[in-house]
């Protein structure tokens, strides 16, 4: 009887991690082919206007109650969703063209809807800004909504879920996820959508393994088939052998154990069992993600990146904007410390306006620090609204790719500045704010002892640096293989620029990937590093390490590795090592 | 002298420019706070920009506006209420759309 094809594995954007298996609950509402029903005459033209405007009663009704729901869970995002969806649900140019439509071609008042939905949308074809063009979406789900009340037929209600299930969806709505129970709904896998697609973002919210853009599974799934998510890859399996999810199964465990494991971890120290502590901090990007850091463990934000405040968009953030975001995630992660990084971007990344040539080699180029000091309206609106930001809690400012001392002295230039117009003004700001340089360039970190005494704090941006030191392309795949985080080189220079800070009685925090990769934690920890910031998820598996880690040997660790000459050499032995103490640990980071 | 058309005498037609300064442009809550607010006015709103023409009761001509962050707009009021209707209109763009500065630490002025 079954003939609907075993072990078929999808591959979309894996949006949120965890692996899950379950039953399929198909959430397709509008699959529904209308046809076109012709009226005839007045009677059952005028029939049938009454009947769109009873549905649009009825939409509207149940989309308030929705946005009752979500004001009472305070889900805010929401319900500036829902707050829209409802403007538009009453939108005359809507509601007018719709009646029109049932009136003047004579026909049925859910292909009058579907028509005039398709028409209207039209207009959002010329909408350039992304953002803004999202709000498709937002007019077609009404006209789903409306149609659906037409017809009489429900969109599946995910609040009536009882057993735990699997939502296989074309798309997820806000309005959708407002009802959800997360005891039950254990996963989401819909046909579109990318990392920051709605379903995306709640699902994140949620931490419900969820994976995205999958084109057509709500085709290939029926509903109570079985299905595995595999979040992190982005793997769909639906109907899976038995051998498959006998496999998912222990794969699952093994994930979920380690993560009940690693969650004992989240309130304990950053400390080695002979007493040595350093600060685990969070790399941040967006400031959605400030509030989840908190959760693994971060004991503030090493390196909150700016960039993305400028791209996608053709004009520059005011001031006001980005006191507004800094603000937040001050306030937010308060009392820890934000570190947040000035404007990190070749030219040509945000502004076409700006007519720069075109660069030969733009790593070596006019970017970061040298385009915000060539630039220097840019830089200063970044700077006037970080030192208002910083009057609400502990900010330090970090700015990247500086190569020698000119630099700082124009920057404490430009700050100066700064800081007397907004003491003129009366507007508060922490005039002893701290601030950081980046150490990512070779020249920075040979002179590192001038700068120290220049500074308040060393970032090291370990990505740079190496690529940098060792002259290679990460990116070109001829000579990527050199690329080598423990090239003796690297490891010198970062030693030096540690013994540089300390004995300027300054700290030095290093945030590139190195930061989060178990295997050089010894190395960093026995060189003498302050604090180490990466990616979130990494911060509860780098401490569980940590915690089982003897500082004197991690010391005696360094003193090897000094002898031994090639990049290969070392990470042999600290392989050899690190398996022999900890086999459980690094089978784990391997995988 | 007689009116020429619908307009009773009392109707006033005020025109203004202004900044959309925050984050967003006008997306999903300053825009449904736009149609809020315009709705509440029997004057006729108009929103241009670019050469394309909104009306300001409807969320869904504004949304296809395009009216990203710093992009300027221009607003027309038509009607027995014009006046106050703009001025509530005026209010909220300046306001930002009542955007972030929710504990009272809007930028400062500075002192006179």
């Amino acid at each position: 009887m079954e003939t609907a094809q075993q072990n078929l594995l999808l591959k979309g954007t894996g949006v949120s991690p965890g692996i899950i298996i379950g039953k399929a609950f198909l959430f397709v509402p509008d699959d529904i082919e209308i046809p076109v029903i012709t009226l005839a005459g007045k009677a059952e033209i005028n029939g049938e206007i009454e009947r769109f405007k009873q549905a649009l009663a009825r939409s509207r009704e149940s989309l308030r109650a929705v946005k009752k729901e979500v004001e009472r869970k305070k889900q805010k995002e929401a319900r500036y969703i829902i707050d829209a969806q409802l403007l538009i649900l009453e939108d005359k140019l809507l509601v007018d063209n719709i009646i029109k439509t049932i009136r003047e071609k004579g026909v049925d008042a859910a292909s009058a809807v579907k028509e005039t939905v398709r028409k209207l949308s039209r207009g959002f074809d010329d909408v350039s800004d992304e953002y803004l063009k999202e709000r498709k979406t937002d007019l077609d789900y009404i006209g789903e909504r409306i149609v659906r009340n037409i017809l009489g037929t429900k969109r599946h209600d995910l609040s009536t879920i009882r057993e735990p299930s699997i939502i296989v969806a074309h798309d997820l709505s806000p309005a959708d996820t407002a009802h959800l129970d997360t005891s039950v709904v254990i996963g989401f896998v819909t046909n579109t959508g990318g990392k920051t697609s709605h379903t995306a973002i709640m699902a994140r919210a949620l931490e419900i393994p969820s994976v995205v853009g999958l084109e057509k599974v709500t085709k290939e799934v029926k509903n109570g088939d079985v299905i595995i998510i595999d979040g992190a890859i982005g793997v769909v399996i639906v109907r899976p052998t038995a051998e498959t999810l006998r496999s998912y199964s222990e794969k699952k465990q093994m994930y979920e154990q380690l993560k009940k494991e690693l969650f004992q971890y989240k309130d304990l120290p950053a400390e080695t069992p002979d007493g040595f502590h350093i600060r685990l901090l969070a790399n941040v990007e967006l400031v959605e993600e400030v509030s989840a850091i908190l959760e693994h463990g971060a004991e503030g934000i090493g390196l909150y990146r700016t960039e993305f405040l400028y791209l996608n968009r053709k004009e520059l953030p005011s001031e006001d904007e980005q006191f507004n975001i800094y603000k937040k995630v001050i306030k937010t992660i308060a009392p820890y410390p934000v570190t947040i990084r000035t404007l990190d971007l070749g030219g040509d990344k945000f502004l076409s306006h700006l007519d720069l040539v075109e660069e030969m080699n733009p790593v070596l180029g006019l970017r970061a620090i040298r385009l915000c000091l060539k630039e220097v309206g840019i830089f200063k609106t970044q700077l006037r609204a970080l030192l208002r930001a910083s009057a609400f809690g502990e900010l330090k400012m970090l700015f990247p790719m500086i190569s020698g001392m000119q630099e700082i002295y124009q920057i404490k230039g430009i700050l100066d500045e700064i800081k007397h117009d907004l003491t003129v003004s009366g507007i508060p700001f922490n005039p002893h704010v701290q601030i950081g340089i980046m150490i990512e360039i070779p020249s920075a970190a040979t002179i590192a002892d001038m700068l120290a005494r220049e500074v308040d704090f060393f970032s090291i941006g370990t990505n740079d640096l190496i690529q940098y030191t060792l002259a290679i392309d990460r990116v070109n795949e001829h000579v990527s293989y050199l690329y080598n985080p423990l090239h003796p080189s690297v490891i010198r220079l970062i030693k030096t620029v540690i013994e540089s800070a300390h004995s300027n009685g300054i700290e030095v925090v290093m945030c590139g990937e190195m930061a989060g990769e178990p295997l050089y934690l010894p190395i960093l920890l026995g060189l003498g590093i302050d604090e180490l910031s990466m990616n979130p998820l990494c911060i509860l598996k780098i401490k569980k390490l940590m915690r089982s880690l003897g500082y004197r040997q991690c010391r005696d660790f360094v003193k090897t590795i000094d002898h031994l000459k090639t990049a290969e050499e070392i990470e042999a032995f600290m392989r050899l090592e690190m398996k022999k103490r900890f086999p459980a640990a690094f089978e784990m980071t391997e995988a | 002298m007689i009116q020429g058309d619908e307009n009773s005498g009392t109707d006033e037609v005020i025109i203004r420019q202004f900044l959309i300064a925050n984050e967003l442009g006008l997306h999903l809550r300053p825009a449904g706070l736009l149609v809020k607010t315009a709705n509440q006015y029997k004057s006729s709103i108009t929103i241009e920009k670019g050469g394309v023409e909104a009306d300001g009761k409807s969320i869904i001509q504004i949304a296809t506006l395009n009216a990203a962050h710093n992009s300027t707009i221009t607003i027309k009021a038509c009607g027995p209420d014009a006046c106050r209707a703009m001025e509530a209109l005026g209010n909220l763009i300046l306001n930002n759309f009542e955007e972030p500065h929710s504990d009272g630490n809007s930028p400062a002025e500075p002192p006179a």
